[in-house]
This record gives C-alpha cells, sequence and structure tokens, in this order.
C-alpha cells in the first residue's frame, strides 16, 4: 500500500512474464501503457476541471453554476464535449486545409506532452528526463506553432491579426517564464524535474525565491492566454481570435488544451516551487507523496481560478509593457541574486540560506515597485500637465 | 527500462492520436449539408469588406527577435546554473556578467523605444 | 539492421523529403512549416545520440525561435504567397551534375576523414549538463567563448534596436 506504484507495476510484470512475453519487450510495454494511461488521464481530467472552474466561478459570482446535468452538473462538460463532437464539420474553403486540421492537434500534443515529465511520485512519473525544464518550454513551442497555424489557415483577416497578437504576447512572456525557471534549476543544481523535487525536501523553493515563483505563476497565466490576460481570445470579446473559424469538436480540442494547459501550470508550480511530492512521509511512502502532489496541484489551479473571476482584463500593450520593462529586468536581476547569493552562503545551514535568499527576494520586489512607481508617477504628471 | 528519449518519442506519437480519435468522430458524426453562407468568412456577421491583408507591424517582429536573443541566452544559462556549485565564487560571477551584459542590450533596446507596442 | 539503424533510415529520408519539400514547394508559409519539420528530424537525430540538452536546446531555439520568426515574417510581408518564379532553368541539366559531382567528391573527402569509421564513444559518467555548465565556466576552457557569446547577443540586440528604430523616430 505504501508504494502502489511499484506493486502495480511487479504485478503487472509477473503477469506478463507469465503469459510467455519476452523479457526484452516487457520494458517496452510499460512505457506505452505509462504514455497512454498519463496522456488520457490528462484529457479526461479536462472534464473535471472544466466543471470545477464554472461552479468555483460561479460561487465566486454568487450564482450557483452548472447543476441540472447529472448530480451537481458532472455531466455538464460531457453533454457539452458530445454537442461539439456532433456538429457540422466546417474547413474555410479557401484556407489551407491540411494546416487547418492540424492546428488543433499540434495545440493538444504541446499540452500533453508536458506529462511526460512531470514526478506525480517518487516512484509514478513518465521519465526523469536530464533537461526536464528545457523540455518543459521546448514542449510549449508546439503551442505557439499550432496557433500560428490556426490562424493562418483559417482564411480570415482577424484570426490572423488575432494569431499575431497572442503569438506576440506569448512569446514575450516566455522570457521572464525561462527566466523563472532558471531558479529553482538554480538552488537545485540539476535540471531534472526528479532532481528538484527531491532538493526540495529541506526547504520548499516558493520559501526560498517567493519572487520566481510569482513571476512563473504571472508569466504562465500569460502563456496560457488565461485571465487576466485573456483579451486576445475571450468569450465574450467580439471576435474570438485565432480560433474564430473553428467550430465542432476542433474548437473543442483547443478549448480542452487551454484548460489542460491550466492544470498543468498548478502542477508545474507545485512541482518547481511547492516541493511537488515532498510532505512528512512521503520519502518512505510514495502513494502518499502522489497525494500530497495532487492536493498542491488543486489549490494552485484553484488560485489560477480565483485569478480569472476576480481580475478584470489588461489591455494588450499594458500587458507587453509590463512584460519587458519590469518582469524581464526584476527576473534577470533576480537570478544573478539568488545564484550569487546561494553559492556564497553556500556551505552555512539552511535557514540562514533561505532567510538570506528571501531577503533578497524582498529587496528585488521592493526595489522594482519603488522605480516602478517613480515611472507610474512621472507618467501621471505628463498626463496630468499636459 | 526504455531509454529517456525513446519513452519521448512513443509518448508525442501517442499524443498525435489523442486529439485525432475526437476529431475523427466528429468528422463522422456532424451532418454534411455545405452552404454558400457557411463557407464565407466571418467578420461579426457583415460581408467581408477590404483586402484580407494585415497590416505590418515593426512590434510583431521585433518581439520575436528579442526573444530569440534572450532564448539563446537561457540555452546557455542553464548549464552555468546546474554547475556553478561545483566551482568557486567566480564561477557565479562569470554567469552574472553575461547576465549583465544582455541587460544591457535591453536597457539600450528600451530606451531607444523599440519595445513598445505600437 | 538494427532497429536503431532502422529508425535513422527513417528519420533521414522524412528529413531530406522535408528539406526538399521546403526548398521546393510554391506555398511559401508551407514550406516554412516543412523547414520546421526538417528542423524536428534534427532535433530526433540528436536525441537518439543522447545529447539531451542539444535535442532540447535545438527545439527551443531553432524551432520555437527561429522558425516562429521565419513564419512570422513570411506571413506578414508576403502579398501574394504562391511563388510564381519558374522552378527550373535553362542549364538544369548542367547543375544537376555539378551538384552530383560535388555530393560525391564531399562523401569520398570525409569518407577519408579519421572520424567516419568510428563507433560512438562512451559518454564519460555522470550528468552531461553539469559537465557542459563545468566547461562553460572553467576559465582554461571555454570561458572566453561563453562570455564572447554574451557580447556577440549584446550587438545582435543593439543592430535590432537600430535597425528597427524606435518610437520617438517614427
Amino acid at each position: 500500500m505504501g508504494d502502489l506504484f511499484t506493486a502495480i507495476t511487479e504485478w503487472l510484470r509477473s503477469i506478463l512474464l507469465g503469459a510467455g512475453v519476452p523479457a526484452a519487450a516487457v520494458p517496452w510495454i510499460f512505457a506505452v501503457a505509462r504514455a497512454f494511461l498519463l496522456g488520457i488521464s490528462g484529457l479526461l481530467l479536462v472534464i473535471l476541471l472544466i466543471w470545477f472552474e464554472r461552479k468555483a466561478v460561479a460561487r465566486m459570482q454568487d450564482r450557483i453554476g452548472p447543476n441540472r446535468v447529472g448530480p451537481y452538473g458532472l455531466l455538464q462538460t460531457v453533454a457539452d464535449m458530445l454537442k461539439l463532437t456532433i456538429k457540422e464539420d466546417l474547413i474555410p474553403p479557401h484556407g489551407d486545409r491540411l494546416l487547418f486540421q492540424l492546428a488543433p492537434i499540434l495545440a493538444v500534443m504541446g499540452v500533453v506532452g508536458l506529462w511526460a515529465v512531470i514526478p506525480i511520485a517518487s516512484t509514478a512519473y513518465g521519465v526523469d528526463l536530464n533537461v526536464g525544464v528545457l523540455f518543459l518550454v521546448a514542449a510549449g513551442t508546439f503551442g505557439t506553432l499550432g496557433i500560428l497555424m490556426a490562424g493562418w489557415s483559417s482564411d480570415n483577416k482577424f484570426a490572423l491579426l488575432g494569431a499575431f497578437r497572442t503569438v506576440a504576447q506569448l512569446v514575450s512572456y516566455e522570457v521572464p517564464m525561462v527566466l523563472a525557471l532558471l531558479v529553482p534549476v538554480a538552488l537545485a543544481g540539476t535540471m531534472s524535474l526528479g532532481g528538484i523535487v527531491a532538493a526540495q525536501g529541506g526547504m520548499w523553493f516558493a520559501v526560498s525565491a517567493p519572487l520566481a515563483a510569482l513571476a512563473f505563476l504571472v508569466a504562465s497565466l500569460a502563456e496560457v492566454a488565461r485571465a487576466p490576460f485573456e483579451l486576445l481570445e475571450a468569450e465574450s470579446e467580439i471576435v474570438a481570435g485565432f480560433h474564430v473559424e473553428y467550430s465542432g469538436i476542433r474548437f473543442g480540442m483547443f478549448f480542452a488544451a487551454e484548460f489542460l494547459h491550466a492544470f498543468t501550470i498548478g502542477a508545474l508550480l507545485a512541482v518547481l516551487f511547492l516541493g511537488g511530492w515532498q510532505g512528512p512521509g512521503a520519502a518512505r511512502y510514495p502513494t502518499l507523496g502522489a497525494v500530497y502532489f495532487l492536493i498542491k496541484t488543486f489549490l494552485s489551479y484553484f488560485l489560477l481560478v480565483w485569478a480569472r473571476a476576480t481580475l478584470p482584463r489588461i489591455r494588450i500593450d499594458q500587458m507587453l509593457n509590463f512584460c519587458w520593462t519590469v518582469l524581464t529586468p526584476m527576473m534577470l536581476a533576480l537570478v544573478c541574486a539568488v545564484v550569487l547569493l546561494n553559492r556564497a552562503l553556500m556551505d552555512y545551514p539552511l535557514w540562514l540560506r533561505t532567510g538570506v535568499l528571501l531577503g533578497a527576494n524582498g529587496l528585488v520586489a521592493l526595489s522594482t515597485l519603488v522605480l516602478l512607481g517613480r515611472r507610474v508617477r512621472r507618467a501621471r504628471r505628463a498626463v496630468g500637465a499636459a | 527500462m526504455v531509454s529517456d528519449w525513446a519513452f519521448i518519442g512513443i509518448f508525442f506519437f501517442l499524443a498525435i492520436f489523442f486529439p485525432l480519435v475526437p476529431i475523427l468522430a466528429g468528422m463522422l458524426l456532424g451532418p454534411h449539408k455545405p452552404g454558400r453562407v457557411k463557407a464565407e468568412t466571418y467578420e461579426c456577421g457583415m460581408e467581408t469588406r477590404g483586402p484580407s491583408h494585415v497590416q505590418f507591424r515593426a512590434s510583431y517582429y521585433l518581439y520575436a527577435l528579442v526573444f530569440l536573443i534572450f532564448d539563446v541566452e537561457v540555452v546557455f544559462l542553464f548549464p552555468w546554473a546546474v554547475a556553478y556549485r561545483q566551482f568557486p565564487l567566480y564561477a557565479a560571477a562569470e554567469g552574472v556578467l553575461f547576465i549583465l551584459l544582455l541587460a544591457a542590450g535591453l536597457i539600450y533596446a528600451w530606451r531607444k523605444g523599440s519595445l513598445a507596442w505600437q | 539492421m538494427t532497429p536503431d539503424r532502422a529508425l535513422f533510415l527513417v528519420l533521414a529520408v522524412t528529413g531530406l523529403g522535408l528539406a526538399v519539400a521546403s526548398v521546393a514547394l510554391r506555398n511559401l508559409v508551407r514550406s516554412a512549416f516543412a523547414l520546421i519539420g526538417c528542423l524536428f528530424v534534427v532535433a530526433a537525430f540528436y536525441a537518439m545520440l543522447d545529447a539531451s540538452l542539444l535535442a532540447a536546446a535545438q527545439v527551443v531555439v531553432y524551432i520555437g525561435a527561429i522558425a516562429t520568426l521565419i513564419v512570422l515574417v513570411v506571413m506578414l510581408t508576403r502579398r501574394e504567397l504562391q511563388d510564381r518564379s519558374p522552378q527550373t532553368h535553362r542549364y538544369w541539366p548542367l547543375a544537376a551534375a555539378l551538384g552530383a559531382v560535388a555530393f560525391v567528391g564531399i562523401a569520398w573527402g570525409l569518407s577519408q576523414y579519421v572520424f567516419f569509421n568510428m563507433t560512438p564513444s562512451v559518454l564519460p559518467a555522470g550528468d552531461t549538463v553539469a559537465q557542459l555548465g563545468a566547461a562553460l565556466v572553467d576559465p582554461e576552457r571555454f570561458l572566453v567563448p561563453f562570455e564572447a557569446v554574451s557580447v556577440l547577443l549584446l550587438s545582435a540586440l543593439v543592430g535590432a534596436a537600430l535597425v528597427a528604430g524606435g518610437a520617438k523616430e517614427k
């Protein structure tokens, strides 16, 4: 019971070997099974996630949310997906047919691929790639390409414009996101996600570098184009951005990819900054570690849903200016500070290192706010004088 | 055990089919009644006016270019972040120098106004 | 014919096909995406060689940044996306012959090189990423190129800002 994953693996292995499967083929069968399981559970989880979000947002807006289809409205998403599936499949006749069909597939691949490297427990993960963090960034490029493909092949100038703006937003916020990813790598001394989680046994990185966690959260929100950064593809905007010409289950795939991406951001926040599967007793009982991981991921996802329900949308020029003039310099300064201090205090006890790093985070945040405040005041004075 | 990248290859190969199956189901299950109006470009319910061409904005290109430069920088910074602890403090300082040079470039581009969204 | 060899051949043929498509296709956007496919095949080669950092960096930099830039520019600047110029010209048999001779010559020349028939050496034990990082930071090894790269990137950034102009000059 303590290590459910290894137990199940060993039991399956004995069944396969007993059935006469050659021993060399068993790891391959397990690999295919693991890949299939990770991918399918991600997509099936989307059903739960959409329901959860609709209910949570509804309650925050003082209404009930879906409650008719199934108990507590749980089957609402199933009904929605079925409805989308039986819609007519419309493809713009003058657009690029092949690219139009390929785009939603790329969008989903980009998100599902992230789950290959996320450690759910110390013995439950797809593969512990030694360049896991860079792989996360690499898998994200599928999404960007899918958006460009979708906008282009729709033969609709609003879709194309929306695609360009979305890619500009994605590409801009990827810089602070990758810089924020440098911080846990620097603190753990490894790029593998399993290694980063293992290194948080003493202290979660959210305590040593809260500013990096915050920057990662903000940049990832912009990467997923979720509120408050969803100006370009929100449902209530008149022209829905790069996927305006998509209908039926093709649109459903974009929709599902976006929700799964948001959940994956929660999982990454948990893994990189909140200690992943670490917790009391998790080192000895990996199953408990998986429970901790799921709790932390859901709490992070709830944070994202909360942000969506509460915050107004930000204009694109405000968004991009904030990214390049505030977030990126702040993260550059933070990476320098964290690495220098971590190395200088490497031989000192953990609590001292954590405290000094925390102080450095606060200092960087404070100086950013002061400089920003000065700029805002100057701009306001200029507007007032005009 | 299967090698790391072999698993990734299998994973992405399978990942092609996860969205493909529902899309194929949609293509099979939906009605097929093409019409002239359905095939028109969507422009908030109005007829399409004007050429289907998007105005060129230098900002799109500039953001992608600056992103490229920082991307290459970060690819160099990752091995440094993994290995700086094996060395005395000067190793960390070298990476900081790397970052500061690029920060100087960022500040230059900022002051020149290239990063503003037009 | 081990499975590794078979996979390599399949990938190589796919990559070459995509590269030819990238040059030969008349639709510029499709040709750009064919280029992206070819770059993925190169990343797959790096992965097959266990060069994890290079494979990931190839996807992140080449496909995520450079190819995105190319696709963006192609979509933004071409009014007419069909390349209407002729695909061949009058002397194409001569050009093909020259190309074939060059290929044979280079292939023969490379086969005389010492590394052509080597089997892949065993990688040094330990985390390759950490070793790469150690090499980059060591003053006796790659420190100067490391800092030179940052100067190069700085000049690229300054150049981009200069060429594109700024808000005040519009």
